[in-house]
């Protein structure tokens, strides 16, 4: 059974082995094509139109199957990779391991963005933008400067603390907690820690930056902690709904999971935290 | 792929969305194909002639469509305006917003703000304010054309 760890807590040899694993998946090309689809989505998915992968109830259970799909590709290249996640609400500074040269190398220069140390920096050869809206090929990053602050625990805290799932009119507009979660509303979540890293992770082709993965996957714990926090309440809403993902509906672009089966994340992975 | 033309992109893109199974993810921009059969620089920007001033079919539930604009912003030409024309797939409320005259893609969000395709988290109070934050992003950089972005 794979065991999502926190980042902090890798050892030296499972970092190496998940930036391996990084750069084999960017080299085939399987990389891109992660990166191709989440952007498809983002243009897509509108506030009055369809929406599947974001500013949706399904942005949770989407995001849960898409990061499925991409550890199973890092496991397809070393099957002891597993997905960590990225705390930010504890490991908030530019000086956190995470953006360290044996990791993810860390922020951008200041004349043009650019990653300059790490695995990834264009420099090393191993990781070309080939995914993009604009002419830059190199990985870039602005840590701390689109906003200042990740959000605290605190600030976490009163975002799980909220007891409906979702609401009406299912969007950017909703009250809940997937929207609170999401950012577009209240304190700001995950929308922010995009922001904060800055760079292709403010974009639509933000799966440019391997800590797109680690991100996402601390969200995705943190519905796991919503869920434990609420066990009265679950998905919303349950059928009939136009242009939104029911309980039961299936998802694009798999069309053969629906939300219903992916709310148990223990049947897929567990967390160090769990037990 | 900055120099590839847009049937050789949504190609490509199509291509890569199967590898990752993401057949039905395309069927927008495969719904844009004819505009690029018909109009080979799609997603660059249209003479003012060939734009409608409104879409009755977009902004449904929506406020007013916000006003044209048209400046130069940190040295280069920032515009929005109304449209049904172009870029196909996009969901923009009916408004077109160009960076020296390639088409970014915009949307609005439930509460009248907008966010860009390079700036997708951080809303905006105006299509201007995003043009603008898509300028200060770019950092001089040339915007790629649809469906790249």
């Amino acid at each position: 059974m794979t065991v999502r760890k926190n980042q902090a807590a890798l050892t030296a040899d499972e970092k190496r082995r998940l930036v391996a694993a990084l750069l084999e998946l960017k080299r085939s090309g399987r990389y891109d094509a992660f990166v191709t689809t989440h952007n498809a989505f983002i243009v897509g998915d509108t506030d009055n139109g369809e929406r599947t992968g974001h500013r949706s109830p399904s942005f949770l259970p989407w995001h849960r199957r898409f990061l499925l799909e991409f550890e199973r590709a890092l496991q397809a290249v070393d099957a002891s990779v597993a997905l960590p996640y990225w705390d930010w609400s504890t490991d908030r500074t530019v000086r956190a391991a995470l953006w360290a040269p044996d990791f993810l190398g860390g922020t951008g220069r200041s004349s043009d963005g650019r990653v300059t140390d790490g695995p990834f920096a264009a420099a090393a050869g191993n990781w070309p933008v080939n995914v993009r809206v604009d002419s830059r090929t190199y990985l870039r990053r602005s840590l701390g400067t689109g906003v200042r602050e990740l959000p605290t625990r605190a600030e976490v805290d009163s975002v799980l603390s909220i007891a409906t799932y979702d609401a009406a009119p299912w969007n950017s507009g909703s009250d809940g907690f997937r929207n609170h979660l999401e950012g577009w509303r209240g304190v700001n979540l995950h929308n922010r820690v995009h922001v904060w890293v800055g760079g292709q992770m403010a974009t639509g082709v933000s799966p440019n930056d391997p800590v797109f993965w680690l991100h996402h996957a601390f969200v995705d714990k943190l519905w796991s902690e919503w869920q434990r926090r609420h066990p009265g309440a679950g998905y919303v809403p349950g059928g009939g709904t136009p242009d939104v993902v029911d309980l039961h509906d299936t998802m694009k672009p798999w069309n053969d999971t629906t939300p219903a089966d992916l709310l148990d994340h223990t049947r897929f992975y567990t967390f160090d935290t769990d037990g | 792929m900055p120099d590839l033309s847009r049937r050789r992109a949504l190609t490509a893109a199509a291509a890569l969305a199967t590898a990752a199974g993401a057949q039905a993810v395309l069927a927008p921009a495969a719904g844009a194909a004819p505009a690029a059969d018909a109009t080979p620089q799609a997603g660059v920007e249209p003479s003012p002639g060939a734009m409608p001033s409104a879409d009755p079919h977009h902004g449904h539930g929506m406020p007013d469509m916000p006003e044209p604009f048209d400046e130069v912003y940190k040295g280069r030409r920032i515009a929005g305006r109304p449209t049904t024309m172009g870029t196909g797939h996009e969901h923009h409320g009916g408004y077109g917003v160009f960076v020296d005259g390639v088409a970014l893609h915009v949307m609005r969000n439930a509460d009248g703000t907008w966010i860009s395709v390079v700036s997708h988290y951080d809303p905006v109070p105006t299509p201007r304010a995003a043009a603008r934050a898509a300028v200060d992003e770019l950092e001089g950089a040339r915007l790629l054309p649809f469906p790249a972005n």
